[in-house]
């Protein structure tokens, strides 16, 4: 941290700081040292923290008009849309706002994933950021519940019903869950309240996912160490939030496109029928953004390794520090990881049509070869590409290839084939 | 302080503090555990009646009991022919039709899938019974699975006849 020797410059700031050093604080992160050669991936922490302060501000208003009772859930979002001033506008925005929120974390991850961020020593960053993602998860999926369409019910059903394949205990667990022997009044309320909860753990922890970040500060690009603050570095403000806010604009198009031109588009229409705990819709399908996951889940024959494996592709996650053994960061370095990133994005997007498709013939057959690959991919292959690859030379800091030459990391490259 | 670790006075009295400790927390956090379990006014919601004199055979009808919907059907003889006509030995959840249906004519069973729990569709599927449509679960005339990721045959709940028009589930 740069700034333990901040003096404010009126007295009453200097008094206050005296007793809570929050000017102390807000100095550091104007002038925090930050790599300049960041790109406009690096923009998508700034988004995600306006998709979360979104949700939450839209999600108290709703909480307002939302009556969380099984016969009135349905009832109660219609009149949100119908007869609430503006009801239309926030719901929409909200809806909308989930499917936003895991388009800027999916970036995101991937964003860390293409330059080694998750690497040491920012190994607790990914972490906790992993953790944030398994709220949103679940906060999503509760929050998908909450208008009692048939979408939601057997959403909840389905989901609620993984943990009955838990050996001895799966019955006893699926029933504390639902309060009852099915999903019904007990589940719908205590979901309101879990969702209601979440989202201000997920801030708190978006609280100690900046205080782990700002520790060793940013990875960059080229993935090297910096010293900070020195040449390779600006400072916080002015740079990166001008940056930061332009990309957010160019995000709120996406977003309010969405909002008001297809405000439908990513959800499901069978959400507007009443849940109805006899009949089952002809073909489930969860929000998007599980998908990838739920063709995992299905596409393993067996019930309870299905639900293993579901898990443990997100817990593989968590791992992935210890799982790629290359010293080198960034992907700009790594010709061969950088191929096989590719291949996993891929990969996750096929795995992510898989789940949206029945699950039978060929489509099962590409799943299970796309589940295959997603496991070989973190436990075979990084841990032995990482010993044997043969990376580019890394330059020893961001300014001396520009001024010797090129800003362009094409030319980067280049430039040390000579050597 | 000595190389051996003696075991002290105080030692016994931090352990003992601590396994205290947890207990009260344990004690404190249970109700906070329990109270999620099914409730009073849900258990004992625990049995319905049926009315199941105007059911012609070959049709069935869907009731709803804690929740669940649960399949009442009138079996035609076929139905249940076919139901009996099979190597029990062979079947992924091995289970004799008759121990299934106490009164052959009638199959009562819960009408939940056995791999997620949706709803499964009747008179649909390659065994003639039902077939879920969430992930392609295939279940026989008597509610046995035969193809799918569904591990289990369709649970059959605790019933009896109160009177031949009259079955009471639960």
């Amino acid at each position: 941290m740069s700034n333990h020797n901040y003096v404010p410059s009126s007295k009453l700031g200097k008094w206050f700081n005296d007793r809570l050093p929050l000017l102390t604080l807000s100095a550091h992160l104007k002038e925090y040292p930050t790599p300049k050669n960041l790109n406009y991936w690096w923009t998508f922490g700034g988004i995600l923290t306006f998709c979360l302060i979104t949700q939450i501000i839209t999600g108290v208003v709703l909480g307002m008009h939302y009556v969380a009772h099984a016969d009135f859930a349905f009832d109660s979002v219609e009149h949100i849309m119908r007869d609430v001033n503006y009801g239309w506008l926030i719901r929409y925005v909200h809806a909308n706002g989930a499917s936003m929120f895991f388009l800027a974390v999916y970036i995101h991850i991937f964003r860390a994933l293409y330059y080694g961020s998750y690497k040491s020593p920012r190994e607790v960053i990914w972490i906790i950021g992993m953790i944030i993602y398994l709220l949103m998860m679940m906060t999503a999926f509760m929050g998908y519940v909450l208008p009692w369409g048939q979408m939601s019910f057997w959403g909840a059903t389905v989901i609620t019903n993984l943990f009955s394949a838990i050996p001895f205990f799966g019955e006893g667990i699926t029933n504390w869950l639902w309060g009852g022997y099915a999903v019904d009044k007990p589940t719908l309320t205590r979901f309101f309240s879990l969702h209601y909860l979440l989202p201000f753990l997920i801030l708190g922890l978006v609280i100690l996912h900046i205080w782990a970040l700002h520790v060793p500060g940013n990875n960059n690009p080229i993935g090297i160490e910096l010293k900070k603050p020195s040449k390779d570095t600006v400072p916080f403000h002015p740079y990166i939030v001008i940056k930061d806010l332009f990309a957010l604009l160019l995000f709120l198009i996406v977003f309010a496109f969405f909002v008001f031109y297809s405000p439908n588009i990513l959800g499901h229409s069978d959400n507007y029928i009443e849940a109805n705990p006899m009949v089952t819709p002809a073909h489930i399908v969860p929000e998007w953004y599980l998908l990838p996951f739920y063709a995992i889940l299905r596409s393993v024959p067996d019930k309870l390794l299905g639900v293993v494996a579901m898990f443990a592709s997100i817990f593989i996650l968590v791992v992935l520090p210890w799982l790629d053994t290359s010293k080198i960061r960034s992907a700009i370095f790594r010709p061969i990881y950088k191929q096989l990133y590719w291949i996993l994005v891929l990969d996750v997007i096929i795995l992510g049509y898989m789940g949206a498709m029945p699950a039978e013939g060929t489509y099962l057959l590409i799943a299970r070869a796309a589940t295959a690959y997603y496991f070989i991919h973190f436990l075979i292959i990084l841990p032995i590409l990482g010993k044997k690859e043969k990376t580019l030379p890394v330059p020893p800091n961001i300014t001396d290839p520009v001024l010797g030459g090129s800003s362009n990391p094409q030319m980067v490259k280049k430039k040390e084939k000579y050597i | 302080m000595s190389d051996e670790k003696k075991v002290q006075r105080r030692d016994f009295i931090f352990t003992a503090s601590y396994a205290l400790g947890a207990v009260g927390v344990g004690a404190a956090v249970w109700p906070l555990i329990d109270q999620m379990n099914p409730d009073r006014s849900v258990k004992a919601l625990a049995s319905t009646e049926v009315d199941i004199s105007s059911l012609e055979p070959g049709k069935s009808i869907t009731v709803l009991w804690r929740g669940k919907p649960v399949f009442i059907k009138r079996r035609t003889p076929e139905e249940i022919a076919e139901a009996r006509d099979v190597s029990v030995e062979n079947l992924p959840h091995p289970e004799k039709d008759e121990d299934r249906a106490k009164n052959p004519e009638w199959l009562v069973m819960l009408g939940i899938c056995t791999h997620l729990g949706c709803v499964p569709l009747g008179d649909k599927g390659e065994y003639n019974g039902w077939f879920c449509p969430c992930h392609g679960s295939h279940y026989d005339t008597s509610g046995r699975i035969r193809k799918g990721p569904a591990p289990k045959n369709l649970e059959i709940p605790k019933y009896e006849f109160v009177n031949s028009n009259t079955i009471k589930i639960g």
